[in-house]
C-alpha cells in the first residue's frame, strides 16, 4: 500500500483514540522520555541515552501524576525496549497509556472495548482466564504449578497459536509471579488482576489493577533486581521518589495499548514493517 | 559461540554435532514474559527439518564451515573428482551427494565446495551452465512465446520444458539454482 495512504488512515484512527479520551474526560499529558532509572522488569531492558534512560514506558510518571491528584489522564507517545526486533516488535514503538483513578481492571476492559468499537472492531470478545485457557491449550494449569519458563514457551508455541482469529480474546487473571505492577486478586491472592488484549492471535493491550502498597511494590523491584542480576543484565536503581508517591496514589486502573500493532491489525498488515514510515 | 540475540534467516549453526542452517526466523516476547526465539531449522547433513525455540541467554554453536574454490576434472564410474584451485588436492563426490547438480557439471567448471569439519557437504555452481538440446519435438516456427513449454533433454539424459521454439542442436543455457531452462544462446 502506498505509504502517504497509510498515514492519512493512522491520523484517522489517532484522531478517533483522542476523542474518545476527550469525550470521556481525560486529559492527555506528556511525561519525560529520558528518565533517571527505568521501571524495572525482569524482561525489559531500556535503551541507555547518555546519563539517563529511555522510557520502557510512561507508567511510573502517570503515577506520579495520580498521586499528586490527576484522575483521568492518558498519553500516547514513542517509548523504547532495547534488542525488540520482529514481524512484532520495534525497538521504537508508540504506546497508548491510559489510567482511571478510583478504577480497577474491569474498568479499563469498559474503556477498551469503546475504543474498539470507536475503531470499528467487534467486542463480542471471548473472556478466558489465563488458567482455563493453559489448560484448554496446552495441558497445564500455570497459576496452580508456577513455572514462569515454560509459561514464555507455551505462551508462543501453544497458546496464541491456538488464540480465535474471528474474535478478540481477553485473557484475564494472570499467575501472580508474572505480574510487576499488578494487584493481587483480594479473593485469591494466587492470581493477578491483569488482562491483556489478543486480535488476531497478537497481543494488543496490557491492563492492570495498579498496585499501590509501596512496601510490595518495593519487595516485587527488589525481587526483579535479584533476577536480572542472575541473568547478567542490568539492575535499575530503584526510582525512591516512585515508592513514595504510592503511599497517595489512590486505587486506578491503568492500561497500556501498542498504537503500531492495532493499525497493523485494523489495516490487515502482517508486519510492522508493512505500517512504520521509517524502521529500524 | 552465538548469543541468541545474533540468530537471524540464512545463519550457519552446528546442532548435535551437525551443521544447520536456520531457514526461517521468528522474534516472540509474550507480555511481559522473556524472548523467545522461534527457529526453523535445516540439518544440512541429513536434510531433514524441524522447528526449535531459544530463550534469551542461551547460546548456539557456529558450524565449523569452510568454503574453498574448485575445478571440475573428470568423472570416474559413479565420482566426480574435482580439484583444488589452490593445492591441487582432489576430492571425489559422489553422484547421489550432487542430486540435480550433476547434470549441470561441465569440463573445466568452476564450483564453491562447502566443507564442514574437513568433510564436503554441499556445492554450490555457477548460476549458468550452457548446454545443446540433444532431444526435444520440432519447433513451432515463428512462436516465439516463452510460456508455453514443451519436454527436452540434454546429453546427459537430464529432461526439462522449454519454450516451442527450441529445436534440437540449439544452445541453451540452464538456470542451476531451479534446473530450469533460463534462455537461448544466440549464435554467430
Amino acid at each position: 500500500m502506498d505509504s502517504i495512504k497509510i498515514l492519512k488512515m493512522r491520523d484517522v484512527l489517532m484522531q478517533s483514540i483522542r476523542a474518545f479520551f476527550h469525550s470521556e474526560g481525560f486529559i492527555e499529558v506528556e511525561t519525560p522520555i529520558r528518565m533517571k532509572t527505568p521501571c524495572m522488569e525482569l524482561h525489559i531492558d531500556a535503551e541507555p541515552s547518555g546519563s539517563r534512560w529511555l522510557r520502557t514506558s510512561p507508567e511510573l510518571y502517570h503515577k506520579k501524576l495520580l498521586a499528586q491528584g490527576a484522575d483521568k489522564i492518558f498519553e500516547i507517545g514513542k517509548c523504547f525496549r532495547h534488542g525488540e526486533r520482529g514481524d512484532l516488535h520495534h525497538p521504537e514503538y508508540t504506546l497508548l497509556e491510559w489510567y482511571r483513578a478510583g478504577g480497577d481492571y474491569t474498568a479499563m476492559l469498559a474503556d477498551v472495548a469503546k475504543i474498539l468499537r470507536a475503531v470499528g472492531i467487534s467486542t463480542a470478545w471471548k473472556r478466558w482466564t489465563v488458567a482455563e485457557t493453559y489448560e484448554k491449550f496446552a495441558g497445564w494449569n500455570p497459576v496452580e504449578n508456577v513455572d514462569a519458563d515454560r509459561f514464555d514457551l507455551d505462551m508462543v508455541e501453544k497458546i496464541e497459536p491456538a488464540l480465535p482469529k474471528d474474535a478478540p480474546v481477553i485473557l484475564m487473571d494472570y499467575p501472580a509471579e508474572c505480574c510487576a505492577l499488578a494487584r493481587l486478586k483480594p479473593d485469591n491472592p494466587t492470581v493477578a488482576e491483569r488482562w491483556e488484549l489478543y486480535l488476531n492471535g497478537i497481543e494488543i493491550a496490557n491492563a492492570y489493577s495498579e498496585l499501590t502498597d509501596p512496601a510490595e511494590q518495593r519487595a516485587r523491584f527488589g525481587k526483579w533486581g535479584e533476577q536480572r542480576k542472575t541473568l547478567g543484565k542490568t539492575v535499575y536503581p530503584i526510582d525512591e521518589e516512585f515508592i513514595r508517591c504510592l503511599e497517595k496514589m489512590p486505587p486506578a486502573g491503568g492500561c497500556a495499548l501498542g498504537i503500531d500493532r492495532l493499525f497493523m491489525v485494523l489495516i490487515g498488515a502482517e508486519s510492522l514493517d508493512d505500517i512504520l514510515p521509517f524502521r529500524d | 559461540m552465538y548469543d541468541v540475540s545474533e540468530l537471524k534467516k540464512g545463519l550457519k549453526i552446528e546442532i548435535d554435532g551437525d551443521p544447520c542452517i536456520i531457514t526461517d526466523f521468528q522474534f516472540s516476547k509474550p507480555g511481559k514474559g522473556q524472548a523467545i526465539y522461534r527457529c526453523k531449522i535445516k540439518n544440512l547433513s541429513t536434510g531433514t527439518s524441524f522447528d526449535r525455540s531459544y530463550r534469551s541467554g542461551d547460546k548456539v554453536d557456529k558450524a565449523q564451515l569452510e568454503s574453498r574454490t574448485f575445478t571440475f576434472s573428470y568423472e570416474s564410474g559413479d565420482d566426480f573428482v574435482f580439484s583444488d584451485n589452490e593445492t591441487y588436492e582432489e576430492v571425489h563426490l559422489k553422484a547421489e551427494q550432487l542430486g540435480r547438480n550433476r547434470y549441470f557439471i561441465i569440463e573445466d567448471m568452476q564450483v564453491d565446495i562447502l566443507f564442514h569439519n574437513g568433510k564436503p557437504l554441499d556445492i554450490t555452481l555457477p548460476n549458468f551452465v550452457e548446454k545443446t538440446i540433444t532431444e526435444t519435438e520440432p519447433g513451432a516456427r515463428g512462436n516465439t512465446a516463452t510460456n508455453v513449454m514443451k519436454p527436452a533433454k540434454i546429453d546427459n539424459g537430464y529432461e526439462f520444458n522449454v519454450p516451442l521454439f527450441i529445436n534440437v542442436g540449439d544452445a541453451i543455457r540452464i538456470d542451476t539454482r531451479t534446473g530450469e531452462y533460463y534462455d537461448r544462446v544466440s549464435k554467430g
